[in-house]
């Protein structure tokens, strides 16, 4: 789940970084990442930009959480349904545990995820907050 | 001349008052509240950097403008918390603004004014025909060491404005003005994680000189007055200093209301004098005159006179204003303000 290479990070700006969503050609339904088949038998997407607009559907806190992460732990972490029908797992942050229903309303940032180490490459990408 | 086309701003959740860093640090809240006329500053979150606000700036410029961003063709920002030392923000922001490869970028750096020289910038690059449209952005995430007095100040937020034609711009840009010197008031060296500076120094010999030196050129070289202009907005490390140069001006209390932005959210450096202009240009009605003037230490300041269009109305509530920015807040105590700073430049 958690990649060191700035190689591998870099090859997942698009999903990552502008939020991009594939949608079947055949059935129309929406995925974040990229899928080689469709449930309904159709290899063929096109790419869509997602609003960043959805509810949330679960969520947690993490307490424990990997070392890249360890200081900003306690952190909440939510499937997040978006408004074209994709469904994205994200931090969500400037928020307490205590704020978060399933259903409130977040929309999507762009925030830094982690530095690898004091000279390594730093990371970016999508994280939600509370629509505001 | 070149206009605008859009303007973004951004600011942080988190704040800190005046009253809890001077009861930390043991000092006369009072005398401090009067000598900078602040009461709170804000603060970034544990995992927000320059580029992190920049790219929240820009994207709310993009909706405003209304354009393809493919369009773009030069992208410069302008911090001195550039989270690389070597690597540019600036493609990180077209990255993210999915602007695609056919563009120039350059990270710029000149303290407090390296936001407004990329308005000269783009203004050129789209006059001369190089690029139809330009992003220019000033963004930071202060460093100030704990128990300085720039503590009370330092804050986080930008603001990114989208330069093109002047037809179909929101704010044209009439005239603009520069007044540069080497003076050393303020300076952090490489590899040092805070700046250093010049106490009382920054003043007259300073801040004054340039601000008044810039806005007294623009002044002469359009044939305008001050009374001429509906707002004006000069760079704001607090906010005596451009009540003063204001009043020295000649200026209405009135005229640099709206822009002054600092009581609310502290000196945000490349971000300040631009997220002024930001918030005017959030409220302003056409054919309005705005000047502003930039300062930066070491030391210069741009001026720049635009006026508004009709066009402005139709895009300012496209993207927040820099008054919802400044609404939305959470309290943060001195612990957990350290503990946000350490983060950040991690
Ligand atoms: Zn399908």
């Amino acid at each position: 789940m958690f990649r060191e290479s700035p190689i591998l990070r870099w090859r997942g700006y698009n999903d990552r970084y502008k939020l991009k969503g594939y949608k079947c050609r055949v059935c129309k339904k929406v995925y974040f990442e990229k899928k080689g088949l469709c449930p309904c038998g159709s290899i063929e997407f096109d790419e869509i930009e997602l609003s960043g607009k959805g509810k949330i559907a679960a969520f947690t806190q993490i307490h424990g959480a990997p070392e890249a992460f360890e200081s900003k732990a306690p952190y909440c972490v939510a499937v997040i349904d978006l408004a074209e029908g994709a469904r994205i797992e994200a931090q969500v942050v400037d928020c307490k545990y205590s704020d978060l229903k399933i259903g409130t309303d977040v929309e999507a940032v762009f925030r830094k995820f982690y530095s690898s180490g004091e000279k390594g490459a730093i990371h970016y990408g999508t994280k939600f907050v509370p629509k505001f | 001349m070149a206009g605008i086309v859009g303007w973004g701003s951004y600011i942080p959740k988190y704040r800190i008052t005046v009253e809890e860093i001077a009861a930390v640090q043991g000092q006369n809240l009072k005398a401090i509240i009067d000598g900078l006329g602040l009461t709170e500053k804000s603060v970034p979150g544990k995992d927000e950097d320059a580029a992190t606000i920049a790219v929240h700036a820009s994207r709310d410029a993009l909706k405003r403008a209304g354009i393809n961003p493919k369009e773009i063709g030069a992208v410069y920002v302008g911090s001195e918390s550039h989270p690389y030392a070597v690597k540019p923000t600036a493609s990180i922001v077209g990255e993210a603004l999915d602007i695609g490869n056919e563009y120039t970028a350059l990270d710029t750096e000149f303290a407090c004014k390296a936001g407004s020289g990329t308005i000269q910038i783009n203004a050129g690059m789209v006059d001369s025909g190089m690029i139809k449209y330009g992003l220019g952005v000033g963004a930071d995430t202060s460093q100030a060491e704990p128990g300085n007095a720039l503590e009370y100040s330092a804050a986080a937020g930008g603001a990114a404005f989208i330069i093109g034609p002047k037809n179909g711009s929101v704010a044209t840009l009439d005239f603009t003005a520069s007044f540069t010197s080497d003076t050393p008031d303020f300076w952090r060296r490489a590899l040092q994680p805070y700046p250093a500076h010049a106490g009382r120094f920054t003043g007259e010999p300073a801040y004054f000189k340039h601000v008044l030196g810039a806005t007294n050129l623009i002044l002469k070289k359009s044939g305008a007055k001050i009374s001429d202009f509906d707002h004006i907005v000069l760079h704001m490390p607090n906010a005596k200093f451009p009540e003063r140069a204001a009043k020295i001006l000649g200026a209405t209390p009135k005229q640099i209301e709206v822009g002054l932005v600092v009581k609310k959210i502290g000196n945000t450096y490349s971000g300040s004098s631009l997220l002024g202009l930001a918030a005017v240009l959030d409220v302003a009605k056409p054919e309005q005159k705005i000047l502003v003037t930039s300062y930066g230490s070491g030391a210069g300041s741009d001026s720049f006179i635009f006026t508004t269009t009709n066009k402005i109305l139709l895009v300012q509530k496209e993207a927040r204003k820099v008054s919802e920015y400044i609404a939305r807040k959470e309290y943060l105590g001195y612990a957990q303000y350290l503990k946000h700073m350490e983060e950040i430049h991690k």
